[in-house]
């Protein structure tokens, strides 16, 4: 971590060329500590690619990484374990950093897992996989974590169980969280900052105006919709099928 | 004791099974089968560099088989062949290239068969001395990048985001594998080795719920199918290489059954 600030990584004006094709371009970003940054836009926006360029998975891009923190916790979109590889939620657990018993079960505990402890990991279901993906993430206590998509599959008062326990994570933690949410309209108020995302950075900024809405009110009731909100923006461009920028 | 050519046999094949095991465990879960077969096809043209400049054939094999990955990899970047393809490619021609040169090499009085299939009953003290000086050299690199090389099998981003360096695993692995075929090639030949990479490791996986476990056994099937094979070929009079991928496949289908039960029991 740099010593004059809280920054654990810093994106400048990042970009990624494969087949001719520019997965994103130009996006520039910080997350600093105790900060949850929110990624969100469209399939194919680049959301995933902008957050392993910012972890290191990507090589060869364009533009500059400055990473200020080697102890990251990832939650991928996407795990297959294969079948011939028998893994329960234990050994999964301890896959890239040696945990003692206790901590083990305080992460699991806290992602609501700890009965799945020893259950194989093919047998668990979409929500289940994902309260053990976070809490692999968690457990090793990281100050940047990047969650790609956490509350996929997890349905829909589990989602926002989990996406409370992120908030509480990144207070208990201090750590800053790179979140993505594939669903444009569904961010966290207790987002610090929000990027929208379509190939480049469609519009940025603090969610100040992320509004509450009624909707959301009926269909999860007053509490849920203090952590749950809508942020709403317009943009000043639209895209065609092909991605292409059209101004408005 | 080493002084009986059987005794000599069954030491150089547990030698060789508690290093297939966990070998083969990765070789089963990265899908590697097929490139372990390369780099065994390869072999030949490390044991003809062996005979011609008279060099030792087991360390000419790793140098062989070390130097077939390098070109895999690279053909892998510089190519858009199909993976598959390539190894297929590297494979035979690898095959082809060595019995061409064996061709050559008409003055040089040697076993063909014994290659492709194995001569355990001739091996020496010094096949010995390479074989636990060699495993014992593999298993601790094993041992040392089994942490990075174990997650990114089940993940590779995960691995590489949380700074566990896959790639160098992952090379380093390759090298293990050029490794374990110039140190068996005598026990099963050429042509067999990549069985008693994956049978004993698919046996295995059937018996077990956790790697560990599945590491365990594998190694158990392994040398299992080594007592079994040896002995049944003393006493059947049939060839040792083969008959100790034989007794594999007798225990793998053995362990079908047992994943019946486990089923029926689900249910």
């Amino acid at each position: 971590m740099s010593k004059e600030n809280n920054i654990l990584v810093k994106l400048i004006n990042v970009g990624l060329l494969r087949n001719q094709k520019w997965l994103v371009k130009g996006v520039s970003l910080t997350v600093e500590k105790g900060q949850i940054v929110t990624l969100i836009g469209p399939n194919g926006s680049g959301k995933s690619t902008t957050a392993k360029i910012a972890i290191g998975i990507h090589k060869n891009i364009e533009g500059k990484v400055e990473k200020f923190t080697n102890k990251i916790g990832y939650v991928p979109q996407k795990i297959s374990i294969d079948w011939t590889l028998p893994l329960r939620v234990s050994d999964f657990m301890v896959l890239t950093e040696n945990l003692s018993d206790e901590a083990i079960n305080e992460a699991l505990s806290l992602t609501g897992a700890k009965h799945l402890k020893h259950k194989s990991l093919g047998n668990l279901s979409g929500g289940e996989f994902q309260r053990v993906l976070l809490a692999r993430a968690v457990s090793k206590k990281p100050e940047l974590l990047v969650l790609d998509e956490p509350v996929q599959g997890v349905d829909f008062t589990g989602e926002i169980a989990l996406y409370k326990l992120i908030k509480e994570i990144s207070e208990k933690l201090n750590c800053g969280i790179l979140l993505i949410s594939h669903d444009l309209h569904t961010v966290m108020s207790a987002t610090d900052f929000v990027l929208c995302l379509n190939g480049h950075v469609c519009c940025s900024g603090t969610p100040k105006d992320v509004a509450m809405n009624n909707e959301y009110k009926v269909l999860f009731g007053e509490q849920a919709s203090q952590t749950l909100s809508i942020y709403e923006h317009k943009h000043d461009h639209t895209h065609s099928d092909d991605g292409e920028i059209k101004k408005n | 004791m080493f002084d009986d050519f059987f005794i000599r046999a069954l030491v150089a094949g547990i030698g060789v099974a508690f290093v297939t095991g966990p070998l083969g465990c990765f070789v089963v879960w990265r899908r590697l089968s097929y490139f372990g077969d390369t780099l065994a096809h390869s072999a030949l043209l490390g044991v003809t560099m062996a005979l011609a400049f008279e060099i030792n054939i087991a360390i000419s094999i790793f140098i062989i088989s070390s130097v077939i990955a390098i070109i895999l990899v690279k053909l892998e970047k510089n190519t858009n062949l199909p993976g598959d393809a390539l190894l297929g490619l590297l494979a035979h021609s690898a095959l082809a290239v060595g019995l061409v040169v064996i061709g050559f090499l008409s003055f040089i009085r040697f076993d063909v068969m014994g290659l492709l299939f194995g001569d355990i009953l001739a091996v020496n003290i010094d096949d010995l001395i390479i074989i636990w000086g060699g495993g014992a050299i593999i298993l601790i690199v094993l041992k040392l990048i089994w942490k990075p090389l174990f997650a990114s099998t089940v993940n590779y981003e995960l691995a590489e985001a949380e700074g566990l360096n896959p790639d160098r695993a992952k090379a380093i692995f390759t090298i293990l594998m050029a490794a374990i075929i110039a140190i068996s090639i005598k026990i099963v030949g050429l042509l067999l080795i990549t069985g008693m990479l994956i049978i004993p490791t698919a046996m295995a996986r059937n018996l077990s719920d956790t790697p560990r476990k599945m590491v365990v056994y594998s190694i158990l099937g392994g040398l299992l199918s080594v007592l079994i094979g040896l002995f049944s070929s003393l006493e059947f009079n049939t060839p040792s290489g083969p008959s100790i991928i034989a007794a594999a496949l007798f225990l793998f289908i053995i362990s079908l059954f047992k994943i019946k039960q486990t089923i029926q029991l689900k249910n």
